[in-house]
């Protein structure tokens, strides 16, 4: 359970090393991201989790490669990432889906913008439709969509590039409990499938702890890896099991005494998101 | 379906009151404009208007009146060639400025200190040095639409989610392809509008134009501006309501055809 990076095993294996990000500069600098190192290991689907606030995202933007690390470097199979690539593709927190497209259209155009065999597109296009269940609504623009088929069309959207990595920014956030809890069970079924490299980011405990084969805890401001733990129970998992399995409790409380601590320290410096963190917490754990 | 019914249903209430409305203003401006003779007192303002009745009236003589539609179509020809004009050179800048920083710093500060003059001040220097008055009618209106359309295409341009742009670099879309498939359609709603605005400035400023500068070629070739200015000269004051209430409806005329044209543009909105 080392923090370190190992050296890289298969082809997409991304690590970072002591990463840093500072936005702005001089007096008014924050420092968002310091000395963060962590390995999203291929073929598995790790869980990044942390106070809300602190810099998750920011650290999506620089594995997406669409910023740039202050100092320190993020590979991914041993090459440093320096830009944007189809072989990490990101679900943002909002639907990213584009309004003016249908679904059909929206599912075809990564392939369209790389000028792939239209055939063999549209048949895939065709069956990841079938598989997210919304070869009824292709024709259908995102508004007509609703939140949870929207996440599915992403998802379609997202998989028909055949994404060495697929990394996901908080993709449940704002759904209600109910499709929530769905969607949970029907994204960790899409990856016990194929078993692809995933990196999902969360501020939901349930959610982490149900979805990740390794969990990676984050410190508040300035966000480094705090602790990772395997989350060792078998798959497929099930939700209603989930709330009596012990393994999966003890590992709720060791996550939320981690964030507890987290919170205290962002407490003590005013932060609004980690008071309501702690009425939560002792509610919960009294 | 049930929705539609009920949208239908709203609607033909809505146009219900918007023509007891107008029957109701008729009726007032009627009453108002003979208040002199009907009670022996003038009623300030609406007491020296003609009566709509009147106006009908001449407006009768006027539809069957080549020159009159000959007004009509001057006006339309003008404001259809100023607002192309403006489209087709307003579109590019502003989606030009909106992704090329460099561009945009050598454009934009000169773009901003012309935007503030008012294209009717620009009527005599455009007489000037237009070699035509028909150059320079289209070119003043050509200036109503152009700023509105610029700044509303560059600001709907600019504002364009990060993640739709993000989204498509991830998927390994090519520059050329995310303009065409992303920044395009992300802007077209900004354009609509920016059109649709502009579409009502530029009849402001057609009419003004067409007034100041005497109707570019004069006479039945003068266009609704020059028609109102004439009848004015002319002490023909129903025909000067006839002149408002064609420009009113040829206004409406364009704006309508605008919408029409902007939602088949922009399907998905229609959807919400």
């Amino acid at each position: 359970m080392s923090t370190e990076p190992s050296t890289p095993k298969k082809s997409n294996e991304i690590v970072a090393t002591n990463v840093s990000k500072t936005f702005g500069a001089g007096p008014f600098s924050k420092e968002v991201i310091k000395d963060c190192s962590f390995t999203i290991e291929s073929g598995k689907l790790t869980v990044m989790i942390g106070p809300s606030g602190c810099g998750k995202s920011s650290l999506i933007q620089l594995i997406a490669g669409f910023d740039h690390a202050t100092s320190g470097q993020i590979t991914i199979g041993g090459e440093p990432i320096t830009g944007p690539g189809k072989d990490r593709l990101v679900l943002f927190q909002e639907s990213a889906l584009f309004p003016w497209m249908t679904t059909w259209d929206n599912v075809m155009y990564g392939p369209r913008a790389r000028g792939e065999d239209a055939e063999k597109s549209a048949e895939q296009a065709e069956f990841l439709l079938k598989k997210v269940g919304l070869e009824a609504f292709r024709d259908k623009y995102p508004a007509q969509l609703s939140g949870g088929m929207q996440r599915r069309a992403e998802l379609a959207r997202a998989m028909i590039n055949k994404p060495e990595v697929m990394i996901l920014d908080e993709p449940f956030r704002g759904l209600d409990h109910m499709s929530k809890e769905l969607m949970w069970e029907y994204y960790a079924s899409l990856y016990e499938e194929d078993r692809n490299t995933n990196f999902f980011v969360t501020t939901d405990i349930d959610e982490a702890i149900f979805l990740a084969d390794r969990l990676l805890i984050m410190t508040n401001l300035p966000t480094s890896t705090r602790s990772v733990i395997e989350i060792d129970i078998p798959r497929p998992r099930n939700i209603e099991d989930m709330a009596d399995n012990e393994r999966a409790n003890d590992i709720k409380t060791e996550v939320m005494t981690l964030l507890h601590e987290e919170a205290m320290k962002s407490f003590s410096g005013g932060s609004k998101a980690a008071a309501d963190f702690l009425e939560a917490y002792t509610k919960r754990v009294g | 379906m049930n929705i539609n019914k009920f949208k239908s249903n709203f609607s033909t209430r809505a146009t219900f009151r918007g023509l007891i409305a107008i029957v109701i203003f008729v009726a007032i401006w009627e009453f108002g404009a003979r208040s002199q003779d009907l009670i022996g007192y003038r009623m300030p303002f609406i007491g020296l208007i003609p009566p709509p009745t009147a106006v009908l009236e001449t407006w009768a003589d006027l539809v069957v009146d080549v020159s009159y539609w000959q007004s009509w179509y001057m006006s339309f020809l003008r404001v259809f060639t100023g607002f192309i004009m403006a489209m087709i050179v307003g579109i590019p800048l502003g989606l030009y400025m909106a992704i090329n920083r460099t561009f945009y710093g050598i454009a934009f500060p000169s773009f901003e200190i012309l935007r503030p003059i008012p294209p009717l001040a620009w009527v005599p220097a455009s007489i000037i040095f237009w070699p035509t008055q028909e150059m320079s009618i289209a070119f003043v209106t050509f200036l109503g639409a152009f700023y509105t359309i610029v700044i509303n295409v560059l600001g709907g341009a600019k504002s364009i989610n990060r993640q739709y742009v993000q989204a498509a670099q991830s998927m390994g879309a090519s520059q050329a392809d995310i303009f065409r498939r992303i920044v395009l359609p992300a802007t077209l709603p900004s354009i609509v509008v920016g059109s649709a605005v502009g579409m009502g400035i530029t009849w402001e400023v057609v009419v003004a134009a067409e007034m100041i500068s005497g109707g570019g070629s004069g006479g039945a070739g003068g266009g609704l501006g020059f028609f109102i200015w004439s009848s004015y000269v002319g002490g023909s004051y129903e025909q000067i309501i006839v002149g408002m209430i064609s420009i009113g409806i040829a206004g409406f005329i364009s704006s309508e055809l605008l919408r029409k044209l902007g939602g088949r543009f922009t399907p998905w909105l229609k959807t919400r």
